[in-house]
């Protein structure tokens, strides 16, 4: 940060705690923001033009690859959209298989965002293992609630990252009820800690900051919606996953390598733990719905997605036991569909909000054209909005704090920035 | 005495690799109080400079910006180790390679774009000095462990590099590709993951890479006898290990 008599500059050239590599460009005049650029400069990896050519079966494996973090997200979704080409409907024990992959996904991926990456921003440490010296408690809690959550995916999945299992169709194979049974008592420990981690994030200090958002989440009938739904918005939005192209449109802004994503004739939209909680609260898990009911109904303070996130915790290690309970293996693991030329739409809720998936294929099976929207080129308009009205209340602030604050306010989104550069355009230079 | 270095730094990936060692949630505590963790962007905010004593390096090769950090990192570590499928290999994203530059520029230059992008994405060993290769998509997170292990104790990593069969014998799994006829890699594809697809009823995707010596014309009999057709054989080969010398070469004397 260089500081002249007006022009104050500061340009945080690698954010850390977040998933993929980011950067932050601000210039102030006086109080005035003269340039805010949030880039991406994620190497992109053009996954859209690399599933071209490929077999409509490949979906599922290749698209894990965007992210290390969330692949199963990339599987239901891209699994979704061929299915519906395929017009395969599985029945509610392949459904609740799928469920219960996706919520451990989750309760590995919250667990690892809000005590590795993001409480450290609340507490004052660059990060766990430093935070582990004071809060060895709550450290060790977290990666034991981190393991129950990989040690679950790793059950149905065949491994953390990466799951081999799921394909188009449901399972290659279904797991015993023993094999899911072992996991019960870590899980009944797990709904605990989940809970003990509502009220822990609840006492962080957390800037003023109410903030005006369009939440988009997926909506389903008798769920907290996660492996398919509606689309629905606090705009008024409530259409198919099928038209998601009508309501959103992404654009290319010149100092990202990342696509930003708007409603159509509107403005940014918000996605994420905060987006389903505003739309979907009363569809929690009792458990949830309890540890949550010192928390405001409609959460609109972008710092009090820890919160959230905690409550989404507790409710997939819940909602994880009772599938386990109610638990009956798939048989067949797998349903077939006829191939046939056609385009499918598939979305799903990865831990940090909607993913969108559309794939056209021809009579053979082979993929012709691939559209992949992740959560976070959505939420990155809103992120950069965030920023806009979160610097005016913090320009007294020394230069260092300032920047640790507009850090905190980027990891508010758990961003995955990995996720988030997915786009065909490039220019190659030769060397 | 002071503590010996690890940094971790990222390329093009998907973060999977380096994850793995926020994953060994039992021993992170114990391997933070081992080693000092000096540059780990994804999990801390705290930078130590160089040198560093162990360098672990996910992801490709794929801008310019790449081509030169690489060369600073190679020059800053003791030990530099390439972590994962992106950075040994290349990645799936090297199968941009195979395509013909000109027509993928068409394809894609419909509107105008502000990225700049190398036309290839290639493995870390071919910029600079590799000392160690960790295979897999991702690494499997145990031989991550023994792997930083074995460099504090500055002995030898024991990792694997027979084939994917071996384990299959060990873990008991019934070969898919006799008892089920399903396709499978294994046979040419090196151990370390434990096995993991045969033992869900699937054939092994390669996701480790060529095990030490491939016996790709055998393989392709193995496959054409069950029926798969060598576009399909060729496109197995040409996924997350794309760029790897043993697969490249079994793909092609497939495609022959």
């Amino acid at each position: 940060m260089h500081k002249t008599d007006r022009i104050r500059s500061l340009w945080v050239d690698e954010l850390s705690r977040v998933e993929g590599e980011g950067a932050l460009d601000l210039v102030l005049d006086g109080d005035e923001i003269v340039d805010l650029r949030f880039q991406i400069f994620e190497s992109p990896r053009f996954f859209e033009a690399l599933l071209l050519g490929r077999s409509h079966t490949e979906t599922p494996d290749i698209t894990a690859r965007i992210c290390g973090i969330c692949p199963v997200a990339y599987q239901t979704s891209s699994i979704n959209a061929m299915e519906q080409i395929l017009a395969i409907e599985v029945d509610e024990s392949i459904r609740d298989l799928r469920r219960l992959i996706y919520l451990a996904e989750w309760i590995e991926s919250h667990a690892l965002h809000i005590y590795l990456l993001h409480a450290p921003d609340f507490l004052g440490y660059p990060g766990a293992v430093a935070m582990a010296a004071d809060f060895p408690d709550e450290v060790r809690d977290a990666l034991r609630l981190k393991k129950v959550g990989n040690d679950l995916v790793a059950l149905v999945g065949g491994r953390e990252i990466h799951p081999v299992n799921p394909r188009i169709g449901g399972f290659f194979k279904a797991p015993s009820r023993a094999e899911l049974a072992s996991v019960t008592t870590e899980l009944e420990w797990a709904i605990d800690a989940a809970v003990r981690t509502v009220s822990l994030v609840s006492t962080f200090p957390f800037p003023d900051l109410d903030l005006d958002y369009e939440f988009v989440a997926l909506s389903a009938p008798n769920e907290y919606a996660i492996i398919d739904g509606r689309i629905r918005s606090s705009g008024g939005i409530d259409a198919s996953v099928a038209e998601f192209n009508d309501l959103f449109v992404e654009e290319h802004v010149e100092w990202s390598n990342a696509l930003h994503a708007r409603v159509r004739d509107r403005g940014s939209y918000h996605v994420g733990p905060m987006a389903r909680f505003n739309l979907s609260r009363d569809q929690l898990h009792p458990i949830a719905l309890d540890a949550a009911r010192h928390i405001e109904t409609v959460v609109v303070n972008p710092f009090r997605s820890i919160v959230v996130r905690a409550v989404e915790l507790v409710h997939a290690c819940a909602a994880s036991l009772d599938i386990i309970a109610r638990y009956v293996p798939p048989d067949p693991p797998s349903i077939e569909g006829h191939i046939r030329a056609g385009e499918g739409h598939g979305a799903s809720e990865a831990p940090r909000g909607l993913l969108y998936h559309r794939y056209c294929i021809d009579t053979d099976g082979v993929i012709t054209d691939a559209q992949i929207v992740a959560p976070t080129s959505q939420n990155q308009l809103s992120i950069e909005e965030d920023l806009r009205r979160l610097i005016p209340t913090i320009t007294e602030l020394p230069d260092e704090e300032m920047q640790h604050r507009l850090e905190q306010a980027i990891r508010n989104y758990d961003p995955c920035i990995s996720c988030a550069v997915h786009f065909l355009d490039l220019r190659v230079s030769r060397s | 005495m002071t503590k010996p270095t690890l940094a971790i730094w990222k390329f093009a990936s998907c973060d999977g690799c380096q994850l793995s060692l926020l994953d060994l949630e039992d021993d992170l505590l114990d391997i933070a109080d081992a080693i000092e963790i000096a540059h780990f962007p994804e999990a801390t905010s705290a930078r130590l400079d160089g040198p560093y004593t162990v360098s672990l390096v996910e992801g490709s090769i794929t801008t310019p910006r790449d081509l030169e950090r690489i060369r600073t990192i190679r020059d800053q570590s003791n030990v530099l180790v390439a972590i994962g499928a992106c950075a040994t290999a290349g990645g799936i994203q090297a199968l941009k390679n195979l395509a013909d530059v000109d027509e993928f520029i068409e394809l894609v230059y419909a509107t105008p774009s502000y990225i700049d992008s190398l036309a290839t994405s290639t493995p870390i060993s071919s910029h600079v000095d590799v000392d160690i290769e960790l295979r897999g998509c991702p690494v499997d997170k145990y031989e991550l462990f023994e792997l930083v292990g074995a460099l504090l104790a500055g002995r030898k990593p024991d990792l694997p590099t027979y084939p994917v069969c071996v384990e299959c014998k060990a873990r008991g799994v019934s070969c898919v590709m006799v008892a089920a006829g399903t396709p499978c890699l294994g046979p040419i594809t090196q151990a370390g993951c434990g096995a993991i697809c045969p033992a869900f009823d699937r054939g092994c995707y390669g996701c480790f890479g060529p095990a030490e010596t491939v016996n790709a014309g055998s393989l392709a009999d193995r496959w054409r006898e069950l029926g798969v057709d060598d576009e399909r054989l060729v496109r197995s080969l040409r996924t997350f290990n794309t760029g790897a010398p043993g697969f490249v070469e079994a793909a092609a004397s497939v495609v022959e």
